[in-house]
């Protein structure tokens, strides 16, 4: 009978929740859902909130053409130079992201002028960024308007840059070798620091990759957790927490993650690095300028990066390596620059850092890699 | 009563069988044959018979007359092993087992030479291993001597004689001091095969750097880099231009193209600047005053 009662209070109040998500529907989540049924859904632009709550829709929906038509001061530049503000003009991570949510926050107003804080939380294969803009909105007859705060993307002017950086092939062992016959040496890879740590409820093994040899490779770290009595507690890899593409002599930091395993169940750890000889090439270089390391509750290591070379650089990961006062690694992170590195421009990234990682860290040391549409490095 | 008739029925027909194995008589086999030799196996007896040999990756089935003597020519069996001989005639049926061995000369020589690439003066760091084979791809069991000879770019050539166990010889050698592609050859009588070893140099040595103004930016750039043995560290090397000043740090990885590597960083006035390549770090430079 209870059971009953039960089942018929949680039916009642489903369908309460539908009606009311369809009678009210959050702006924000309309845009996850992908609604595209048009400006039906949005309301009036009769306060500076709901103005600015209806172009961060349509920049949802990818409606540029009815977010740039609602914008106050759309004469001053074209729809283009807003499309390219917003989803770039070279393919990057910033091209291929979509609207996960979004919120509004009132600074202050006045009757006819307001300060408004739009964050626009973009989702993207290698996770979410976050993008702030602070807006002013104004009111014209009894609409309000966003005065949209248009970031240029810099041109790179026509010019030619002669590249002669080094390139690698491989020719590798066919298949109608013979048994004996040689094949290309796998490049040489050593690890040249690993230290595990109890953190989250887990463990984080984070070390140091180095590739010894005289040929590019392609490298990876694999850990397994052993028990007292030999058994594997668990085996991970580093995933996207390394530099994949290693250079002759170059250095990468990565960080393995095993979640609920307690170091004190662990006896010893077993690490395999791996690397197979891969064409690459030494270009594009980028130096990586103004690295700071901000701490406070959201503490951050924040820089720019230069592109040195010619060739427009797609997506920038950039992985920074944390040390104590004692050179001891403490931490490795990652973030990932937005936009495409046009060369010669510097564009910003930053990485997250714990706080009380941050508190400790004395030195800090970051490297790059880059993906670019038509070469992979 | 009826089981016992049975019995005594089974008795008389083994009997009676085995008196006409005893009839056809014995083959006659060679205990070992060379692989790609002509043999002969003798029978005895009368009448039909097929004789069936059976072997590693090889069966021959021949129709024989029993009493006489049937030939196999150079190349019928070819495979080292171990091989069963069936001569069936009549309702008896003959067994018997002899060994192919490998011809004594090799013919072919399947050279493993590890590592392809390795730095330069590394004791022991080069192995070779040769499996000796005879013409029909059989491994030859008889002891061989093969001699290894590594002759480089520069200096004598390093020269070991090793007799194979089991059809296989291996040695270990140095790589050289210079760099360079290697001739590691192995040679088993007439046969040789050959194999290239890179020896290309180790960690660079004494990594130095010098720093001059061009503006707002510093031209960095290092003197050729080269290891401890004064070979030429190859292009591509990553080299990590690193910049601390106050409050803030720059880094650039840099590849060596012509033995050096150079870049431009932003000019900091009491900045530290220092240069390194793998785990070798080179000289620290402090620019300016603040």
């Amino acid at each position: 009978m209870t059971g009953r009662i039960l089942a018929f209070i949680v039916t009642l109040v489903t369908v309460a929740l539908i009606v009311v998500g369809t009678v009210w529907p959050f702006q924000s989540a309309l845009v996850t859902a992908g609604v595209d049924s048009g400006a039906d859904m949005l309301r009036p632009s009769s306060s500076p909130q709901a103005a600015v709550e209806n172009l961060a829709t349509q920049i949802g929906r990818r409606d540029w053409e009815k977010a740039y038509s609602s914008l106050a001061d759309k004469n001053e530049f074209e729809e283009t130079d807003f499309v390219r503000d917003l989803a770039g003009s070279y393919p990057s991570l910033r091209s291929h992201a979509s609207l996960d949510s979004f919120d509004v926050r009132p600074q202050h107003a006045s009757a006819d002028d307001a300060q408004v804080k739009l964050n626009l939380r973009w989702s993207t294969v290698v996770g979410t960024f976050l993008d702030t803009r602070m807006l002013r909105v104004v009111k014209t007859g009894d609409r309000w308007s966003v005065v949209w705060p248009l970031v240029k993307e810099p041109h790179v002017p026509p010019q030619v840059i002669a590249v002669n950086y080094l390139r690698w092939d491989v020719i590798y062992r066919g298949a109608e070798d013979d048994w004996g016959a040689q094949d290309v040496e796998s490049p040489h890879v050593r690890i040249v620091d690993m230290h595990p740590v109890d953190r989250g409820g887990g463990v984080v093994i984070m070390g140091e990759l180095l590739n010894e040899d005289v040929v590019p490779a392609f490298v990876n770290v694999k850990a397994t957790l052993l028990a007292k009595d030999g058994s594997a507690l668990a085996t991970e890899d580093s995933f996207d927490k390394i530099s994949h593409v290693l250079l002759p002599r170059q250095v990468t930091p990565f960080l393995i993650e095993f979640h609920n395993v307690a170091l004190s169940q662990v006896d010893s750890v077993h690490m395999q690095p791996s690397s197979t000889l891969v064409a690459a090439s030494a270009d594009p270089v980028v130096e990586i300028e103004d690295q700071h390391l901000n701490p406070g509750s959201q503490a951050s290591l924040s820089g720019k990066l230069l592109n040195q070379s010619g060739q427009v650089v797609n997506v920038a990961h950039v992985l920074g390596t944390f040390y104590d006062n004692t050179g001891q690694l403490i931490w490795v992170s990652d973030g990932y620059a937005e936009r495409a590195l046009l060369p010669g421009t510097p564009e910003t990234f930053a990485m997250s850092v714990p706080p009380d990682i941050a508190s400790k860290v004395k030195t800090e040391r970051a490297v790059t890699t880059t993906y670019s549409s038509n070469r992979f490095q | 009563m009826r089981s016992g008739l049975t019995f005594f029925a089974g008795l008389i027909l083994l009997a009676a069988g085995q008196l006409a194995l005893a009839q056809n008589g014995s083959l006659g086999l060679p205990k070992t044959v060379e692989a790609g030799a002509a043999f002969s196996i003798h029978t005895t007896g009368s009448g039909k018979g097929v004789l069936y040999i059976v072997g590693p990756g090889q069966i021959l089935r021949r129709d024989v007359q029993l009493g006489e003597t049937l030939s196999f020519a150079p190349g019928d069996m070819h495979n080292a092993g171990h091989y069963l001989v069936v001569l069936t005639g009549g309702s008896s049926t003959e067994n018997g087992a002899f060994d192919v061995t490998a011809v004594h000369q090799a013919t072919t020589l399947s050279f493993i030479a590890k590592p392809s690439r390795l730095p330069v003066d590394l004791h022991d760091g080069i192995s070779g291993v040769v499996y000796v084979f005879d013409t029909f791809h059989n491994l030859v069991l008889q002891p061989t001597p093969v001699s290894f000879q590594l002759s480089g770019v520069a200096g004598a050539p390093q020269t070991r004689t090793v007799t194979s166990k089991n059809g296989v010889a291996w040695t270990k050698l140095d790589s050289a001091s210079k760099e360079g592609a290697a001739q590691f050859e192995a040679r088993a009588g007439n046969v040789t095969d050959k194999r290239i070893i890179q020896q290309v140099p180790g960690d660079p040595c004494k990594l130095k750097m010098d720093v001059r103004p061009d503006g707002q930016q510093l031209q960095l750039e290092t003197e050729p880099v080269r290891d401890c043995s004064g070979n030429a560290v190859p292009d591509g090397t990553i080299v990590t231009f690193t910049e601390i000043y106050d409050g803030g740090q720059s880094t650039v990885d840099v590849p060596l193209k012509r033995d050096i590597a150079k870049t431009e960083m932003p000019a900091h006035k009491g900045a530290t600047i220092s240069v390194a390549t793998g785990v070798v770090m080179g000289n620290e430079i402090r620019w300016g005053k603040e």
